[in-house]
């Protein structure tokens, strides 16, 4: 008999599927009294090397009450690439396989050097697509610029005002992609090779990469003069509309990938974020509570609708945002968030963060295939006493209603579909359900229940493909198994489950209710599986399957995806952005980061996230997902500064000074997006990124009071986890509670 | 406003009650005190002795005699016939005492004249009064704005333009005391000849006649050019019976009369002929120097070369012109009350350099009350401390720094020093206060708009355009002394969208980019758009080299047109600047957008009320993009390549408000119009222009100006707007009284022009004029400019048809014509039989001119003429120089079978008539807009061998646009009175070659402007004898 853990890792490994619950409660109202829903992490593209790929997508009859699928016996015309359906009788395109398509948007108001810097980016890009993927570029300023790819000769781009917003239908038609003559064949929409005939903005990168290459180095900053006082005119909200009209226009339904590039935030026309005026700051926290933010919910909903747009067509719309001030990824997020597309958040084009990020999001996996998947449909199907609530993640509702959607939402709800446009393999969505058997109808001894994730995507290849994922888990009666039911929690996956309801909560809701309503569900929990006598703390005991819990909770409050304090808008974003979509350990460590020691004590040995395990004689390495920070102790610090691993006597104290920096590269090379590397010491003022992350355990109010002179004293008022910790148990064992 | 020169007027129906009034006056009680008047001192003498007054005091004053100053004195006598200008020699300048002004002496050369002058010249005539509803106009040309200055015996535009001193002209001449009375007692002699009738015997040759009439003003010895007196004389003599070279004016006092009513056997040479008029004032007046110094004298005619000095110093208190303006007469105003035409017209020409005045940061010194700029009609007084304007008579503060002593004369010490003390035209540095937004200006930009559309690509002429163009903009006009143009040029080419181009030098190749969104246009780039030509020429010629190519597939047919305007406004607007669009468009505009047009050329409405509606253009977008247009100092220059119609008089509306021109190539085919539109492209792109321009016309008190025709905007009532003002344009401003003018004063005029050069400075012109004004109406007549006032006419006429039904407007004009003549008769001349048609002296061309007026195409109701031509014409009027209306109504029709191919004198022309033709002929016909050779029938096979190198006229292929060069006397002759034309027009002309009897004979014959109307109207013979009988019925 394997443990829980084992079980639970042996399920993910396979399936990449995490439940928060193991087993199921068998009815209704024991579930909810569970507090932590029946719910997964479910990461559709999890890699596995040995998966069998079925060769192509079962071809489906395009009649929607047939939805037959293409079979030996049907009639196909090769040349004209049609097959008819011999139960409907229906003529059906044959789909070809779909290229790759990738639209770069690009801000040419940038600085020099990061204009530079982000031309030759982007010109490497070139040699990371797939040859066959079509490429286009839109660059944008005051004015909105099409290039056209295929001309020879003069470099022609069609170009838009950046402050009119246009129909899809007239952006087309300023781009000259509606040939009357061409369409309108019994409304047939045009197929794809069609329009890729007809379209001078989207060639295979194999034509054009040298054309492209040349554009890109002559490419210029906005030509247009900014006045002194003022920030530049940038049309971003045009440039994303007509990016998203132009793909609509010719390639819906295939999958495609919008990368936009800002260095600032869009200024002028729709979906502007703030003015020109550089005396007016862009909006802050303060300003959002204050309803002081005039263009924060036009442009929302500007970003919106557009990412709506695009999550229908199967489009994804990266953001790449380099800017030392805000760039207005809070109004914006949606693009990514909707659209499965990434956004990366730095200084500026020219560093290494941005460079290597901007290039793993092309990197292969080990079949050379791009790690990375488009117009992705996830359906969830569920065995009857089961019913799917919700899911939270960068999908968008398919609004498919099926008989095994619930009528509670939770997160995106009230479908069993989800569009998923852009996935990769760590796209990790969490998935909600609900015990709809009744108390009464118990579920027979040894039943199961059973899950369905039907996954359907393209492929980096161009494929088609389908990957179907069942798993069951066994009922349990709540009442006669009540430990059963407690052991089988995966205290972590109902950590980041939890944590995700708080985030999406945390998006439209203040800050404060949704740190109550965590707290309330907390306390519940305890008083749920807490053993303890009423209203004494100190008999509380929480079995080993939850011990974590309370403490994932306690960083979870911290966290900069609950508070807002000491982080601008644009930031709290990008944190949100991630972390509902990493899969479990990335998540986890976003919730309660990882920090490891190095001394010569001993090997490197992780520590508890603490301000007592900041030592003098201790290297830190703390990963919080987003950042990696290198803290060399006081003494260690004066030691490096003193010069000794430069003597050869001291080597090993080079060593020491060096392994950190080689964990830390691992770490570096592999994750996505790249994390903000640190180095500083004890008394270094970038020490703050580890100070803000540990348990205050020491602060100055308490440290005579603990009289160690181990630690650091971090300056704060925050509770500690000790403290946290008390609250809770008394809070558990009140009576009145 | 626009019909007040016309149709405000009291109709003629009302006439008739006046007329009763007039009847009662008429006899010989009225016109006695005229003549009585005429035979002592006339009204334009008594400026030259009060100026002789004060000069003669001045040596004495400050200054020792100096061979500078004793130049002087006699030139105050000569008064202006010594063309001595501005610049004194630096002998002069030393006595002083006073350091050499730099401006003024960079400009001079020792001891020389110099070559330029600073010329104002205005003629006006002016006819009865009634009281407050006096009119006048006054028809104003900058000119020249920075052409380089022709060599000094060169004929620029003739006439008028053409201001220079001849050489010969600059030794200062001692005029006899004598000479006052000379013509005095010359216009007593004339008057003895009143009466003889008009077919007298031919008029013997200018010069024969003239040299008699010298000596019989008691000058035998006196020298030829003396006798030809420059300014002095030439007021008296144009208007003094004896200075007409025709024998029957001579004889009939200061008109022409003709006895009897016109019989069907008359001579056509009889009646009044404009060769003759011209050629006399040539001979008297031509290659003289017309100084500006005297209030009344009259110019001589426009198409006379001469030379004109600005010599407004020499008499500060009298006025640089003068023309004559009538106060009210109590007698005058009953019996002219009917009698509406009012009118001055008159005529700036300004050649550069003017001097510029800088008056430092607060701006040029004005009047507070009127803020008429610093002039010499400023009245200095209390010892230099204030000043009184010559226009409102406010009493003004003299500013701390411009004060300065007075001499004893009340004059101030800097009078030479200054321009704007001293001279009728200057420029002021404008300050920011009049800049736009308080910047100074960018330099101008030239955007060149070309349609690619299948029609241009399929006729090669966006690759003719695109290869003149490399060679053109390297002559851009430059601000003088400056090494290359600073003008910016931009590049756009379109169909249904308009592609800009990147042509930043630092690029490889341009860049296109498209704008598709016509509906609401915008410049995508602005650097990298607008550039200096010198610095991305690579750039530029890489894409001149590419433009035909890359459209040379082009299937598109649809253009738009309003869009390109508007993307050029946006574009100068953008780079803050004002310039030129220089648009070559194919086809009316008919795809989707903003300004698109369909065809309403309606030939139905032709002779109906409703054929104004032909000559309207359509509203809206069209309107609105002019304000803008005008606004943002966008001219626009449309050159349009129909096949068939294409609405111009919308497609014109723009560039007719701008001050931009239009030129038409319809069918347009390279081999035969190639050349012909290079030519207008050329001189278009090279002519001398100003950008943003306003314009404001001040009065002395008694008279307003009320009304403005040409290329102008106007937002109010008195702010003349401009969008650019180039050499070819005039501005014809018409006057009204409001109370009563003093004699004694004159009328004074300022004009201020605020623009911005090409160099992108701002400036302000001035110019001074003063009028004389005079009780009595013959003065009036005689110093008529025929010319000018015809040049109105037309522009008046022209405008009331976009309102009135053309026959209302032709029978306007044969009763104005009719109600002048008749005045004349009534008020001024002798009294002679009803049955004798008598005409001024200065007015006698003016039925012919007046009558071909009426046959110009816009007039006429013939469904025959395309209504794109009659809009084309109209409005292309609506902007000419006097100059241009003259020759336009008139043609030159120049024989050259009997030229003399060794002579360096300009063959003469002969009169606008078919009589004139000869089977054995060769004539070359141009109005300025059009020329054709005619060869006769049976010219002889010689000259053609000569000109043609073919053996017969049979052989002529059609379709020539250009005489082959051959290697004989006569071609080389003829080549060279072609290319001298083509030089001298502002517009090119395509040569058509016609034969007698050929089918396209009939255009030429269209021209013939003395005979009966191809498509309507009268010969000249018969509309004389109609306007006889008219004068005759309102006499009755």
């Amino acid at each position: 008999m394997t443990t829980y853990q084992e079980f639970i890792q042996q399920n993910e490994d396979r399936d990449g599927v995490r439940f928060s619950w193991n087993l199921w409660p068998s009815s209704r109202l024991e579930a909810t009294r569970l507090v932590v829903p029946v719910s997964c992490l479910f990461t559709p593209l999890k890699e596995r090397p040995n998966l069998p790929p079925v060769q192509y997508e079962p071809v489906l009859c395009s009649r929607a009450n047939c939805k037959a699928v293409l079979n030996p016996l049907c009639q196909v015309d090769f040349r004209a690439k049609i097959w008819a359906c011999n139960f409907c009788f229906q003529r059906n395109p044959r789909g070809p396989a779909a290229p790759l398509i990738f639209l770069y948007v690009v801000d040419t108001c940038l600085e020099e050097e990061d204009l530079q810097a982000l031309k030759e980016s982007l010109q490497m890009s070139l040699s990371l697509l797939p040859p066959n993927a079509l490429v286009g570029l839109i660059t944008f300023g005051r004015m909105v610029q099409v290039h056209e790819l295929s001309c020879e000769g003069i470099a022609k781009s069609y170009v838009f005002r950046g402050t009119k917003d246009l129909t899809a239908k007239q952006i087309q038609e300023m781009l000259g992609l509606t040939k009357p003559a061409v369409t309108g064949q019994q409304g047939r929409p045009l197929a794809p090779q069609d329009a890729a005939a007809t379209c001078k903005f989207l060639q295979p990168v194999h034509r054009v990469d040298m054309n492209l290459t040349d554009l890109l180095g002559e490419l210029q900053r906005d030509p247009w003069p900014v006045p002194q006082g003022k920030r530049p005119l940038r049309s971003t909200g045009v440039a994303l509309s007509v990016a998203v009209g132009l793909l609509e226009g010719t390639f819906p339904n295939t999958g495609a990938r919008v990368m936009l590039f800002i260095g600032g935030p869009p200024t002028q026309g729709p979906g502007m974020v703030v003015g020109d005026e550089l005396k007016t700051p862009i909006r802050s926290w303060h300003d959002i509570q204050k309803d002081n933010a005039r263009h924060l919910k036009k442009a929302t909903k500007y970003y919106e609708a557009l990412a709506n747009r695009s999550a229908t067509n199967g489009h994804s719309i990266d953001i790449y945002a380099c800017a030392l001030d805000q760039t207005g990824l809070l109004e914006m997020k949606c693009l990514s968030n909707l659209t499965g597309g990434h956004i990366v958040m730095g200084d500026s084009f020219n560093t290494s963060l941005f460079k290597q990020t901007f290039q793993r999001v092309f990197s292969k996996d080990y079949n050379g295939d791009f790690r990375m998947a488009f117009g992705g449909v996830l359906e969830v199907k569920t065995s009857r006493e089961l019913k799917v609530s919700g899911a939270i993640g960068p999908c968008v509702s398919l609004n498919s209603k099926s008989p095994c959607v619930s009528e509670n939402e939770l997160g995106i709800g009230g479908t069993s579909q989800w569009k998923v446009c852009g996935l990769n393999p760590s796209t990790t969505l969490g998935i909600y359900f609900e015990v709809v058997n009744q108390h009464n109808a118990p579920v027979p001894q040894g039943g199961r229940g059973a899950v369905q994730f039907v996954t359907q995507y393209q492929h980096s290849n161009t494929q088609r493909r389908i990957r179907v994922t069942t798993i069951a888990r066994n009922w349990a009666d709540a009442q006669s198994q009540i430990q059963h039911i407690e052991s089988s929690f995966d205290q972590e996956a109902a950590a980041v489950l939890m944590a995700r309801l708080g985030v999406f909560r945390a998006e439209s809701e203040e800050g404060p209710d949704v740190l109550r309503w965590l707290d309330r569900q907390l306390i519940r929990l305890c008083q749920k599986f807490g053993q303890f006598n009423k209203d004494d703390p100190t008999s509380f005991r929480l079995s080993e399957s939850l011990s974590l819990y309370p403490q994932f909770m306690f960083h979870l409050r911290r966290s900069p995806f609950l508070q807002v304090f000491n982080n601008s808008p644009d930031e709290s974003s990008y944190y949100r952005h991630h972390f509902v979509r990493q899969d479990l350990t990335q998540s986890l460590i976003m919730i309660q980061p990882i920090l490891y020691s190095y001394s010569f004590h001993g090997p490197p040995e992780p520590v508890l996230l603490d301000s007592s395990s900041i030592l003098p004689d201790r290297i830190l390495l703390m990963d919080t997902f987003f950042q990696l920070v290198i803290y060399h102790g006081e003494t260690i610090a004066q030691w490096r500064k003193a010069g000794y691993q430069e003597m050869a006597e001291y080597e090993n104290f080079k060593q020491l000074l060096q392994a950190p920096l080689d964990d830390a590269q691992e770490i570096l090379q592999t994750r996505f997006p790249m994390p903000r590397y640190i180095d500083t010491e004890h008394g270094g003022s970038q020490a703050r990124f580890l100070l803000s992350k540990v348990n205050p355990s020491q602060t100055h109010n308490n440290l005579y009071a603990w009289g160690q002179e181990t630690g650091a004293p971090i300056l704060t008022d925050d509770v500690s986890l000790q403290v946290f910790m008390d609250h809770l148990k008394k809070l558990a064992v009140s009576s009145s509670a | 406003m626009s019909q007040q020169g016309y149709v405000a007027a009291p109709p003629y129906s009302q006439a008739q009650p006046g007329m009763g009034a007039y009847q009662g006056g008429f006899g010989s009680g009225p016109t006695q005190p005229l003549y009585g008047h005429y035979g002592g001192p006339p009204q334009a003498f008594s400026a030259p002795p009060a100026g002789m007054m004060k000069s003669s005091v001045a040596p004495a004053a400050s200054m020792p005699l100096s061979p500078g100053s004793s130049q002087y004195n006699p030139n105050v006598q000569q008064n202006g016939s010594h063309p001595q200008s501005y610049p004194a020699p630096p002998a002069v300048s030393a006595p002083y005492g006073q350091p050499p002004h730099s401006l003024y002496n960079s400009m001079a050369s020792p001891g020389q004249p110099p070559t330029q002058q600073l010329t104002n010249q205005m003629s006006s005539m002016n006819l009865g009064s009634h009281g407050k509803f006096s009119m006048c106009s006054f028809y104003f040309l900058v000119q020249g704005l920075q052409s380089p200055p022709p060599p000094a015996s060169s004929v620029m535009p003739p006439g008028l333009q053409s201001p220079h001193m001849s050489p010969l002209m600059s030794p200062p001449q001692s005029p006899p005391a004598s000479m006052p009375m000379a013509s005095q007692s010359m216009a007593g002699t004339s008057m003895a000849g009143i009466g003889r009738p008009f077919p007298g015997p031919p008029p013997p040759g200018p010069g024969g006649f003239q040299q008699p009439g010298l000596g019989s003003a008691g000058q035998p010895g006196y020298p030829q050019q003396a006798g030809q007196f420059g300014g002095y004389m030439a007021g008296p003599q144009q208007n003094m019976p004896g200075a007409f070279p025709g024998a029957q004016s001579a004889m009939a006092g200061p008109q022409s009369a003709m006895a009897g009513p016109p019989q069907k056997k008359l001579d056509p040479d009889s009646i009044p002929s404009i060769t003759h008029v011209i050629e006399d004032d040539q001979v008297k007046q031509g290659g003289q120097v017309f100084t500006t110094n005297i209030r009344g004298q009259v110019p001589p005619l426009v198409t006379t070369d001469f030379t004109v000095t600005d010599q407004g110093k020499k008499c500060i208190s009298k006025l640089f012109f003068m023309l004559c303006q009538r106060v009210l007469n109590k007698q005058c105003e009953d019996t002219l009350s009917s009698v509406r035409e009012l009118i001055y017209l008159s005529l700036f020409s300004v050649q550069t350099p003017l001097y510029v005045v800088n008056h430092g940061d607060t701006g040029p010194v004005r009047c507070n009350r009127c803020k008429a700029y610093m002039c010499p009609y400023m009245q200095f007084i209390d010892g230099g401390r204030r000043y009184q304007c010559g226009f409102c008579n406010c009493v003004n503060e003299v500013p701390v720094f411009y004060f300065q002593h007075l001499d004893h004369m009340g004059r101030r010490v800097d009078f030479y020093e200054r321009p704007e003390l001293s001279l009728g035209s200057y420029e002021f540095v404008a300050t920011l206060d009049y800049c736009k937004n308080n910047k100074p200006p960018n330099p101008p930009a030239y955007i060149f708009m070309i349609d690619v559309s299948y029609n241009n690509i399929k006729s090669g002429l966006v690759k003719l355009i695109c290869d003149e163009l490399k060679t053109l903009l390297e002559k851009l006009p430059r601000e003088e002394g400056m090494e290359t143009s600073a003008i910016k040029v931009g590049f756009v080419t379109y169909n249904k969208v308009l592609h800009f181009y990147n042509v930043k030098s630092a690029l490889a190749q341009p860049q296109m980019m498209v704008v598709s969104d016509t509906a609401e246009m915008f410049v995508p780039l602005l650097d990298g758009f607008l550039v200096n030509y010198q610095d991305s020429r690579a750039v530029i010629y890489n894409l001149l080299d590419q433009i035909p190519d890359m459209f040379a597939d082009t299937a598109e047919s649809e253009t738009v047109f309003a869009p390109v305007i508007q993307a050029g406004v946006e574009a100068f607007k953008a780079a803050e600047c004002s310039g030129k669009l220089f648009i070559f468009q194919s086809s009316m505009p008919t795809a989707e957008a903003p300004g698109k047009l369909k065809n309403r050329d309606d030939k139905k409405l032709v002779n109906t009320d409703k054929e104004k509606t032909l000559f309207q253009p359509q509203k809206g977008v069209y309107e609105q993009l002019s304000k803008d247009c005008v606004a943002s100092g966008c001219c626009v220059d449309l050159f349009l390549f129909p096949s068939q119609y294409t609405d111009i008089a919308t497609m014109a509306d723009v560039p007719s408000h701008t001050g931009g021109s239009v030129y038409k190539y319809s069918n347009f085919q390279i081999e035969t119009d190639g050349e012909h539109f290079l030519r207008d492209l050329r001189k278009d792109v090279q002519k001398s222009i100003g950008f943003d321009a306003i314009m404001r016309v001040r009065t002395s008190t008694g008279f307003r100006a009320t009304d403005f025709f040409g290329g102008i905007y106007m937002n109010n009532t008195t702010d003349v707007e401009m969008a650019a003002v180039d050499c070819d344009n005039g501005v014809t401003v018409e006057f009204k009284h409001d109370d009563t003018l003093s004699e004694e004063t004159g009328a004074l005029m300022q004009c201020a022009l605020l623009y911005t050069t090409i160099g992108g400075q701002r400036r302000l012109r001035i110019h001074n004029l003063s009028l004389n004004c005079s009780s009595q109406l013959s003065e009036l007549y005689k110093s008529c400019e025929t010319d000018s006032l015809i040049n109105f006419f037309a522009k008046s006429a022209y405008r009331a048809i976009l309102n009135q039904p053309l026959k209302n407007v032709r029978e306007i004009l044969v009763n104005q014509t009719a109600h002048m003549l008749a005045c004349y008769r009534k008020n001024c001349a002798s009294p002679s039989a009803a049955s004798q048609l008598i005409l001024p002296d200065a007015m006698k061309v003016f039925p012919v001119y007046m009558n071909s007026l009426m046959k110009t195409a816009p007039l006429v109701g013939s469904t025959e003429l395309s209504t794109d031509d009659r809009a084309h014409q109209r409005l292309s009027v609506m902007a000419m120089g006097v100059e241009d209306t003259q020759l336009l109504l008139y043609p030159r029709l120049i024989p050259l079978h009997n030229i003399d191919v060794n002579s360096e004198k300009p063959a003469t022309p002969v009169r606008c008539s078919e009589e004139r033709l000869t089977d054995s002929g060769i004539f070359l016909l141009e109005n300025g807009q059009s020329m054709f050779l005619w060869l006769g029938q049976a010219s002889s096979p010689d000259l053609i061998q000569s000109l043609f190198n073919l053996p017969s006229l049979a052989h002529l292929q059609g379709h020539m646009c250009a005489l082959p060069e051959l290697d004989n006397p006569l071609s080389r002759k003829v080549r060279s009175i072609i290319s001298g034309l083509l030089e001298k027009r502002s517009n090119s002309m395509k040569l058509q070659i016609v034969r007698q009897k050929d089918k396209p004979e009939m255009l030429f014959r269209q021209f013939l402007v003395e005979d009966k109307g191809l498509h309507g109207g009268a010969s000249y013979m018969d509309f004389l004898c109609y306007v006889h009988r008219e004068i005759r019925q309102l006499l009755t």
